[in-house]
């Protein structure tokens, strides 16, 4: 015999008493258990929901990637075109021609070492591609008795930095010519046809169309041939060039800066407003394109942030909730359960008089009651931790499936409660405990 | 119920040899006691003394009030006189601290009292057993079967006591009483709820114990129950005055 047979024999027989502590444990840890359980519920939904909008952001943000990519390619593909029509718009010339006599005669006189364009090729430069060394004269195509413009062209020189491109004007080899729009239709003449300019024969190859321009009474042929018949051998007059579409707010300027460090003793200027307009054009089509990505991306991130703050705010009521109400029902709990320890002490003050006289510890007699309140939290707080779980699982709108409320299930706070709920009860029934332990059996005995 | 009265009684109290000189199982010298409270002071033990040996079996008499419960919490310690010596089997049980009080109390003393004062949700067999918790008694069960079944009480073990008649709750009060073996047993008014049949049982037992060799101090205002005690002390007024 011992005294914890006394504690289960005296449950066993006032069982209301032992029922309604139990009942308060469970109401106590039930209400902390389902607290923690929504909260940890609303944990859950919300890595949940911020997985999906993340997801969903990242699609959309990736849709008008693939978009804008579209769009750009288009873009590109749409201006090279239009850059290839337009040809050559930048003209680096020596530094001592007169530009007037451009503007004004169509023509230039001064020359520069045909080297230029070689070391041009071979430096790293990006502002501008696509060189094409000319030389070029206004002359009597006596035979013919017209004035013409002669021009030699050897052919785009490959630069060594850049994937060789598509050239924007072919070669022309040695002993063949290309006849612009006015000569050929007023002088009658075709591919095939054998002419002589300046005593030399040639075969014309090519025939262009109306252009409109200075081309269209210009005949082209081979660079080293035309030198010859210019005494210009080794010199050309000009550099023709494409200025690149790169993003810059003044892109002659940084061509000019560009040149100025490879090859002294050059002017540059750019030719045909059209190209400019068309490149910025591109160039803010371009720029649209990556701001509507970037609003994309920020309208994601803020729709994202939207979100959390939500979710934060339903967690936070629920947590504040949890925080006035856990504590506010613990409190009660405690309150009562200490209430039932004291009736049952007092129901039991003979009982606690003759156990001493016969011999039992006050020590003894404190563990009865302590006894019982630590099997009233043990027992209570299973019961509470599973009507908790319960309540807690049917409001969480996270647990919708069984593995999802089995997520929900935490060994942590359930070892909590079994160590709480005894805690509580021990303490809640603690002075009503001390009280019996303390009681003189002879005053008890002498009151029958 | 009438009890039946064993014949070998002696395995059941007698632990003690009777030595040639009486043993002073009992020794109570000028004991005094005054109760007091707000409503002022009530001397309830005005000096008394008395003496119990092995085989003695002594009725302290008196009308309501006139000190007897006092007289036995002082003997059985639990109530400290103000002045006076008590002794059981030689010591002061008031020298010992608190918890040792109590145990001796367990080992030495058996308490019977009026209202049975038996442990509601227990059962029979258990009450008994609760007087085993502080001695650790090796044969608890087995003895408690024995002295129930003395007592005649063997088919009633499992009963709680709110379905005992009064005697059978006096006889397991008893056997309670005589679990662990005492030397004295401290019995105030054990048959004053008792009718006259479970009365004299219940005082046949306390004979048997004392002629076993056990010392039996009964307080009671009764002159039946007086008059089987081989010797009877009176009191009045927190005296004895015979
Ligand atoms: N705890 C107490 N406080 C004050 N007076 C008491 C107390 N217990 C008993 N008394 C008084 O002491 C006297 C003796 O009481 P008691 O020993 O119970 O007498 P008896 O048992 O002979 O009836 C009585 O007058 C009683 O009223
Ligand atoms: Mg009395």
């Amino acid at each position: 015999m011992n005294v914890w047979r006394l504690v289960v024999q005296e449950i066993a027989h006032r069982k209301l008493n032992f029922l309604l502590g139990l009942l308060s444990v469970a109401v106590a840890v039930g209400c902390l258990v389902g607290a923690m359980t929504l909260v940890r519920g609303n944990e859950f939904r919300t890595g949940e929901i911020l997985a999906a909008k993340q997801a969903e952001v990242e699609q959309a943000v990736a849709e008008k990637e693939k978009e804008v990519a579209a769009a750009g390619a288009h873009l590109q593909d749409v201006m090279r075109k239009i850059t290839k029509g337009l040809g050559f718009n930048i003209l680096i010339l020596p530094q001592d021609q007169d530009l007037n006599e451009l503007h004004v005669e169509g023509t230039v006189s001064k020359a520069m070492p045909e080297k230029y364009v070689t070391d041009l090729a071979e430096s790293r430069i990006v502002t501008i591609n696509h060189l094409l060394p000319i030389v070029s004269k206004k002359l009597r195509w006596d035979e013919y008795d017209r004035t013409i413009l002669l021009t030699g062209t050897r052919g785009e020189v490959p630069q060594a930095h850049r994937d060789p491109k598509k050239p924007l004007l072919d070669h022309v080899p040695p002993g063949t010519m290309v006849v612009g729009f006015q000569l050929h239709s007023q002088l009658g003449l075709k591919p095939g046809d054998k002419v002589t300019l300046m005593g030399r024969e040639f075969e014309i190859t090519e025939t262009y169309p109306e252009r409109g321009t200075a081309d269209d009474s210009t005949v082209w042929v081979n660079l080293a041939e035309a030198q010859e018949m210019l005494g210009m051998q080794n010199l050309v007059n000009a550099i023709l060039a494409l200025e690149c579409n790169c993003a810059t707010v003044d892109r002659i300027a940084e061509i000019r800066e560009d040149l100025a460090a490879i090859l002294q003793g050059t002017q540059v200027i750019e030719r045909g407003p059209p190209a400019l307009a068309r490149a910025e054009a591109r160039n803010r089509a371009a720029l649209t394109a990556q701001t509507s990505l970037m609003l994309e991306q920020k309208a994601g991130k803020e729709a994202l942030e939207r979100e959390a703050a939500g979710r934060e705010l339903v967690e936070k009521q629920t947590e504040d909730f949890a925080a006035v109400l856990v504590p506010v029902v613990m409190i009660a709990c405690g309150v009562w359960i200490g209430f039932l320890a004291l009736m049952n002490v007092r129901q039991r003050t003979t009982e606690i008089g003759v156990l001493r006289a016969i011999g039992l510890k006050s020590t003894q007699i404190l563990l009865i009651f302590l006894g019982k309140a630590i099997l009233i939290g043990l027992v209570g707080a299973l019961i509470g931790y599973a009507a908790g779980y319960f309540v807690g699982v049917s409001w969480s709108d996270f647990a919708t499936t069984s593995a999802k409320t089995a997520q929900l299930f935490d060994p942590r706070l359930m070892l909590l409660a079994l160590v709480i709920a005894p805690l509580l009860s021990g303490l809640a029934s603690w002075l009503p405990a001390m009280s019996a332990a303390r009681q003189d059996p002879a005053v008890i005995l002498q009151g029958e | 119920m009438t009890p039946r009265v064993a014949c070998a009684a002696e395995q059941f109290f007698g632990n003690f040899k009777l030595s040639d000189r009486p043993l002073m199982l009992l020794s109570v010298k000028d004991v005094q006691k005054t109760y007091s409270s707000a409503g002022g002071s009530v001397r309830a033990l005005a000096g008394v003394s008395l003496e119990l040996a092995a085989g003695d079996f002594v009725a302290v008499q008196g009308p309501s009030g006139s000190g007897k419960t006092t007289l036995l919490l002082v003997v059985g310690g639990l109530l400290a006189p103000d002045g006076g010596e008590v002794a059981i089997a030689g010591e002061n049980p008031y020298k010992l601290a608190s918890d040792a009080r109590a145990q001796f109390r367990a080992t030495s003393i058996g308490f019977v009292f009026q209202q049975f004062h038996l442990v509601p949700y227990l059962s029979v067999l258990d009450n008994v057993l609760a007087a085993s918790i502080p001695t650790h008694l090796v044969d608890a069960r087995q003895r408690a079967s024995e002295l129930l079944a003395h007592f005649g009480l063997e088919h009633r073990l499992h009963h709680v006591p709110g379905q005992l008649s009064v005697g059978e709750r006096q006889r397991t009060a008893l056997a309670r009483a005589l679990l662990n073996r005492p030397k004295l047993i401290l019995a105030d008014e054990p048959t004053g709820n008792l009718d006259r049949d479970n009365a004299e049982a219940v005082l046949g037992y306390l004979t048997e114990f004392a002629n076993e060799g056990g010392a039996v101090l009964l307080v009671t205002h009764d002159d039946q129950a007086a008059g089987r005690a081989k010797t009877t002390i009176r009191m009045a007024d927190g005296r004895v005055v015979e």
